[in-house]
């Protein structure tokens, strides 16, 4: 695989062609739009919560590939887990995405579909792109009514 | 590939050709391939002999300026008042205390603003601005009006990217107290009828101020002829350092304009009671200045002064078609900005692509450009399109340059497809 590829992988052509959970929720519990100021890229996150658990979870807005299939990939993830168990996911990408290769890094098949989105650390300035809507979903299930910014 | 180094005056008796030789930067690989460098609108790589100038005053010269008696001193006061007198010559002022050294265009436009807004704009005065502004001649504005009670009016732009004029003079009015223009578009690369607008603008009784910027590596300036009140621009952009540049004002203004920022330098005689301020230039200049900057200027000047700028225009217009033409190849290729008098600067979107994967995936191939909203989001706004991406031309770049971004976009349409 050349390095292109490793950033731009199946996976993540894919869910930028067809991202799912694309589109609003009417009148959903939490609304969070989270910005990344240096490149304009914009996104709105949606999520229903069912007690502790995310019952419903979509998103619009638009971006780079890697940042539209990043947000594709998280509410793909995230619908049907608890507030808590997507606190520890948010931990473990944010290490994958931004960890060092010699640290032991996540277990890649815990990861499952997530580890597509692995390649971007070897791009220090496409980080951002990969975490924006994983800081969008922490400011969700944390109740933030503030916009969430990479900055 | 292998002269690096070579002198200036080598690439003066072969053309613009040569000039690329000048330019060490330029000589590397990226990515394992060679670098294509097409940011030149956002920050121009140096040649050697800008490079070789700013090393000799750090290593010989290096001193503060105007206020020593000793060797050292001197030389670094003559290097230092040397290069404004190098920048006075080349755009045409007539004379050097009309030349204010700055950090670059942004912090010049932002004396004006500050300083010349504050002593002129009040309520219901308004300040004239155009829609392809960059932020920096749009912040500075807005923060005088909020403090002033002026109001800020932006005369629109048409779907090519030129200025609307018949607008801009309906526009201009008794009211406009100033008009702060761009030059040459850093993300369009109109070139804007300046003569034009700077005798309408006086017409009415304002004031104008060109954002240089991105006409200075492109064309020679003439301050004089242009007749307008005020002229910023950046050395970096201009094939010298950052953290310098120039504003010109006319002497009449400098002088009755307040001071920008207190601090030494500035001052004639200070008691806790009364200031006095130093003449001009030095009135503008608080605080030790960046004098390597200025003496990196000054060389970035000298090389300008040995470029055949009428030649150059012929280069910068021939790739500039050919890159037009080359791009137009490519599949869902949107050029932003096709104005008829354009600089060498081509902003585009192409497909679904967006410019942050174009932008990633040109540089594993050797090719730098720009993406995003090029510090110019009301451009963005106006073409519906929330960041470009821009390859932008200067005088060391060459056909060669094109096909490597053409081979880049290709590979981008391949992946995404």
């Amino acid at each position: 695989m050349n390095e292109l590829q490793e950033l731009y992988r199946e996976v993540i052509l894919d869910h930028n062609r067809q991202p799912r959970n694309f589109g609003a929720l009417e009148n959903a519990d939490r609304v969070v739009e989270g910005v990344n100021p240096l490149c304009g890229d914009r996104m709105k996150l949606y999520v229903n919560l069912d007690g502790e658990r995310v019952s419903d979870i979509r998103f619009t807005g638009a971006g780079c590939a890697i940042s539209v299939a990043s947000s594709s990939l998280m509410t793909e993830r995230a619908k049907g887990n608890s507030i808590g168990e997507l606190r520890g996911l948010f931990d473990r990408v944010h290490e994958m995405l931004t960890g060092d290769d010699t640290g032991a890094g996540p277990d890649l098949d815990e990861m499952d579909k997530l580890a597509a989105l692995a390649g971007v650390r070897a791009y220090p300035t496409r980080v951002k792109c990969a975490t924006l809507a994983w800081h969008a979903l922490i400011g969700a299930i944390s109740g933030s009514q503030d916009r969430i910014s990479t900055e | 590939m292998s002269a690096i180094g070579s002198v200036a005056s080598s690439a003066r008796s072969a053309g613009i050709a040569a000039c690329r030789a000048d330019f060490p930067a330029l000589h590397q690989q990226v990515h394992g391939k060679p670098l294509a460098y097409l940011d030149s609108a956002a920050s121009a790589q140096r040649p050697q002999s800008v490079i070789d100038a700013m090393v000799a005053h750090e290593r010989r010269n290096h001193a503060n300026v105007h206020r020593g008696v000793h060797q050292l001193s001197q030389r670094s006061t003559d290097a230092y008042e040397g290069a404004r007198e190098k920048v006075r010559g080349y755009i045409n002022a007539s004379g050097s205390d009309e030349i204010i050294f700055t950090r670059g265009t942004t912090e010049a436009i932002n004396l004006v603003a500050s300083s010349f807004g504050r002593m002129r704009l009040g309520p219901g005065d308004e300040v004239l601005v155009t829609w392809m502004e960059h932020h920096s001649n749009i912040v500075p504005w807005q923060m005088i009006c909020e403090q002033t009670g002026a109001r800020l009016v932006a005369a629109p732009i048409a779907d090519t990217g030129e200025l609307d004029l018949e607008a801009f003079h309906r526009l201009l009015c008794e009211r406009t107290r100033i008009v702060a223009a761009v030059h040459v578009s850093n993300a369009l690369g109109t070139i804007n009828p300046v003569r034009e607008m700077i005798d309408a603008a006086h017409g009415v009784g304002a004031a104008v101020l060109l954002d240089g910027a991105q006409a200075t590596p492109h064309m020679r300036i003439d301050v004089q002829a242009l007749d307008c009140d005020f002229y910023a621009f950046s050395g970096h952009k201009a094939f010298g350092p950052t953290g310098i540049g120039v504003l010109y004002g006319k002497r009449a203004l400098l002088d009755a304009m307040p001071p920008y920022q207190g601090g030494g330098e500035m001052i004639r005689t200070v008691t806790f009671e009364k200031t006095t301020y130093n003449a001009l230039p030095c009135k503008y200049e608080a605080g030790t200045q960046n004098i390597t900057g200025a003496v990196g200027l000054g060389a970035a000047i000298d090389y300008l002064s040995g470029i055949d700028f009428a030649e150059l225009a012929r280069h910068e217009a021939d790739l500039l078609d050919y890159a037009t033409e080359r791009m137009m190849e490519l599949p869902g290729i949107r050029l932003i900005g096709t104005a008829a008098a354009k600089a060498s600067v081509i902003s585009f979107t192409l497909g679904d692509i967006h410019a942050h994967d174009l932008g990633t995936i040109v540089d594993m191939e050797g090719v730098a450009i720009r993406t995003g909203h090029h510090c110019a989001m009301p451009v963005m706004e106006r073409f519906g399109v929330p960041a470009t991406a821009r390859a932008s031309f200067a005088l060391y770049s060459d056909r060669g340059d094109v096909d490597q971004l053409v081979a880049g976009l290709n590979r981008a349409v391949e992946l995404f497809q």
